[in-house]
């Protein structure tokens, strides 16, 4: 059945306050904590950050407080611009990249919580492992069975091209994926917003001949049909595309070969 | 302690290869439904104040009562696949969810046939 409430070893509780020293522009972040090792609940740590040394983006700001207040601090963060999707975490309950989030978009306290429904590894680090093996199970290469020209790349026209504008760019950060109540429900068997985004984008490819085959594999109530349009994929989206979108094209096609 | 590896769970055990069907028969009678529906309240509403025999009267007319039958079998069908997706979404246990979504079939199976056999017998004249 479907789980509604947190267990109870799984309930936050209140943490650490990490008060700040001295007055200025003061903000608050409230920080999931949890760690494996301690046996204890998860809770929730506040950080006082003085805005005047910090930079604008809540990703600055778990920077500044794992070197400067808590090296205990855990979370993923590699490029700081919006192209690796390692900081997704939930940031004033809505998933989004921490590197590209305003601090300033926020009214009031920071609240930061690790992606939503996933299993999580430390603190705001969640374990994608089942994230991506679905994602390699959609086998995200080109399958052809002509051989490449021997003199020059496969080619495609200009509108061929433009058809995986708003696929391509998709970073697999699972922001969309873990904001679904179907993936909360079904994880196990539903593929997700942003696996069948990505499915889609060889299904769109005008080079990939594997298309049929993509569709039969995509083809089952659980995989594909979990999605009921609800479009939280959609509005978390930190790069903007639409995985609803990619999702409904891959049901015309279904109907379309019928 | 659990050997297999991530590919193998989320292969699972395949595609069912099949889905569309139901997903497109869910639209056509969600369509379908929007016209009889307006078509059963205008004429339940003009026909209830006129009595029993106004009743039977408007309901043996062939056309009448080919849409009523119409109206009970799609509502019974388009009920039955929608309960079924919700069960499908929200029961996690899966010989739990088989059994329900039997017995939801079976259940709008008979509903809808007693539904048209009633309306048959009304038109035809029982």
């Amino acid at each position: 059945m479907a789980k509604f409430s947190l267990p109870a070893n799984s309930r936050v509780t209140d943490g650490v306050t990490h008060r700040a020293e001295g007055g200025g522009n003061i903000k608050r972040f409230k920080v999931y904590r949890w760690d494996p090792d301690s046996g204890e609940n998860p809770r929730l740590d506040t950080y006082e950050v003085d805005m005047g040394s910090c930079g604008p983006m809540v990703l600055d700001a778990l920077i500044k407080i794992k070197n400067e207040i808590d090296p205990t601090l855990t979370f993923r963060r590699s490029c700081r611009e919006g192209i690796c999707g390692s900081c997704a975490m939930n940031i004033d309950g809505q998933n989004t990249l921490a590197c590209t989030k305003g601090i300033d978009e926020i009214k009031g306290d920071v609240r930061i919580y690790p992606l939503p429904s996933m299993a999580v590894v430390k603190d705001l680090i969640p374990d994608l492992t089942h994230f991506y093996a679905q994602y390699a199970s959609i086998q995200p290469w080109m399958k052809t069975q002509s051989p490449a020209p021997p003199d020059h790349e496969r080619l495609q026209s200009k509108e061929d091209r433009a058809e995986l504008d708003g696929l391509y760019e998709c970073i697999l950060c699972a922001c969309c994926s873990t904001s679904c109540p179907s993936y909360w429900w079904n994880p196990d068997r539903y593929l997700g917003p942003a696996v069948l985004l990505q499915a889609y984008r060889w299904i769109a490819d005008s080079r990939d001949e594997a298309t049929g085959e993509r569709l039969d594999e995509l083809e089952d109530p659980f995989k594909l049909y979990r999605c009921h349009t609800i479009m939280n994929c959609t509005s978390v989206c930190p790069k903007g595309l639409n995985p609803a979108k990619a999702i409904a094209e891959i049901k015309k096609l279904m109907v379309e070969r019928r | 302690m659990q050997f297999r590896t991530p590919i193998k769970q989320a292969r699972g055990l395949g595609s069912a290869h099949h889905g569309a069907t139901h997903w497109w028969f869910q639209r056509l009678t969600a369509i379908a439904l929007v016209p009889l529906m307006l078509w059963f309240i205008v004429g339940v509403a003009t026909v209830s104040s006129g009595g029993y025999l106004a009743a039977v009267a408007w309901l043996s007319a062939p056309f009448n009562a080919a849409l009523m039958a119409l109206v009970v079998g799609l509502v019974f069908w388009h009920g039955a696949m929608g309960i079924q997706v919700v069960l499908e979404d929200y029961v996690g246990c899966e010989a739990l969810r088989q059994a329900l979504i039997v017995l939801v079939k079976f259940v709008a199976v008979v509903l809808g046939a007693v539904g048209i056999i009633s309306v048959l017998r009304v038109a035809v004249g029982g």
